[in-house]
């Protein structure tokens, strides 16, 4: 039985875990942490771990705590999956766009203002009624952070990592999303130069609407290709 | 390295924890780490990429590790490995010598502009291309011990050359600041049936990004 096993496995790593656990990662000793108990996922020192870096790098005028606020806030408030939207609303009212995107994504994709890290190489992959496409990063995290913004702990889990590659259908399929058999495939595993995006089928019924309300209608998920967009 | 980073086929990983919406960063110390990562990053002082330490960490570890804790790991390593702190300091979170200030912190205008620029991994120098588009080639069957971007999933395996992206540095070296041996990036069309046999759907593929060092011609 798979759940036996796994939860056996989970017990042993939770074990061996706790033997080890804050000295090998080169955390700060933690005052009140010298009792015995069982660590959860996240052990609770993280936070103070984490906080004792960053004093210790203020302190030597490695970084700076207002230039750590302005990098968090660009991701939480300014770049994220509604840059892809527009994106993708824009490729499906101007043929012209959508094919400049398909040719060369970088530069289509900076005509709307959008680079940067973590996407300096964009490639867009379109989905068809023949051809469904699926980003991945098996080896890591790799994702178009200009478009989408910083990836879901979903996409970084070793389930979806190990298995998009191998079985993408039943991933899709725990996700919602059943394929048609006779349709192909396409796993784009990233590495980390190129970095992908899906565009996504235009849901029928939507002639009447302009590119704002089409935006509104595009999901993260449908830019990574573990969903369609629905009207 | 064959480490357990490189999940790419693995099974019995469970169901995945799928979450339609969540926050950018689950708790105040991921994006702390995250950002120190970028600010120090942004310094140009690091000597070492963000992955080798994060590959480095023991399986048992990393799959218990959320991603960001990984990430701390990965930020000390590196600032160790970069000697712009010492163990002693990251243990004591305090300065071994007084007035240690190195003054180099970006602002933080300079640190948001950093995250827009387009960063150069990508090279405009003269590498003839060792394979063209259309061209079947074999991934290596390689094994280094040390960062690599060729998956074992696809090693040994026969694909074809989809498409030639230009020339870029060579992470296999560039990461330990080893060398850049600029070199064409190619993806490459494995078939689902090349990787995984005769139980995958026929006309189902995996493409990977891969250099002309991994690739021999098929």
């Amino acid at each position: 039985m798979t759940t036996t096993r796994r939860d056996l496995l989970t017990a042993a790593l939770t074990a061996a875990a706790g033997a080890t656990v804050a000295p090998e990662v080169g955390g700060a000793p933690v005052p009140d942490h010298d009792h015995e108990h069982d660590h959860p996922i996240v052990p609770s020192d993280v936070a103070l771990r984490v906080k004792a870096l960053e004093s210790l790098l203020v302190a030597k005028g490695l970084v700076d705590g207002p230039t750590l606020d302005a990098l968090v806030d660009t991701y939480e408030n300014k770049v994220g999956p509604r840059n892809g939207a527009r994106v993708v609303a824009h490729a499906w009212v101007d043929r012209e766009f959508k094919a400049r995107l398909l040719a060369d994504g970088t530069s289509a994709i900076g005509e709307l203002g959008y680079s940067g890290n973590q996407g300096a190489d964009i490639r867009v992959v379109e989905n068809t009624e023949k051809v469904h496409n699926l980003v991945v990063c098996t080896l890591c995290s790799c994702y178009p952070w200009p478009v989408l913004g910083l990836p879901p702990v979903w996409y970084k889990s070793a389930p979806y990592r190990s298995r998009a590659v191998i079985d993408p259908r039943s991933v899709l399929r725990e996700l919602g999303l059943e394929l048609p058999p006779d349709i192909e495939v396409r796993v784009w595993d990233s590495t980390a130069e190129q970095r992908y995006l899906v565009l996504p089928e235009r849901p029928a019924g939507t002639g009447q609407l302009g590119e704002d309300a089409l935006a509104a209608l595009v999901t993260r998920d449908a830019m990574i290709g573990v969903a369609k967009v629905e009207a | 390295m064959n480490g357990i980073h490189d999940m790419g086929g693995m099974q019995d990983m469970g169901a995945i924890e799928y979450a339609k919406s969540e926050p950018v960063f689950h708790e105040v110390w991921e994006g702390r780490i995250y950002a120190m990562s970028y600010a120090v990053q942004g310094t140009g002082k690091l000597r070492l990429g963000l992955r080798p330490p994060m590959e480095a960490i023991p399986p048992g570890e990393y799959l218990r590790m959320s991603y960001y804790e990984r990430w701390i790991t990965s930020v000390t390593e590196r600032l160790v490995a970069s000697d712009l702190v010492t163990r002693a300091e990251i243990a004591s979170g305090r300065p071994e010598a007084p007035n240690a200030k190195t003054e180099v912190a970006l602002s933080p205008a300079a640190a948001v502009a950093a995250q827009f620029k387009i960063p150069a991994t990508r090279r405009n120098v003269p590498v003839a291309a060792r394979f063209q588009v259309g061209q079947p080639v074999r991934a290596r069957n390689i094994h280094p011990v040390t960062h690599t971007r060729l998956p074992r999933y696809a090693r040994g395996k026969a694909g074809k050359i989809e498409r030639d992206h230009g020339i870029f540095v060579f992470a296999d070296t560039s990461v330990y600041s080893a060398g850049e041996k600029p070199q064409h990036l190619y993806s490459v069309r494995f078939s689902a049936r090349e990787l995984w046999g005769d139980q995958a759907p026929a006309q189902d593929a995996v493409y990977l990004d891969l250099y002309d060092d991994y690739l021999e011609p098929a």
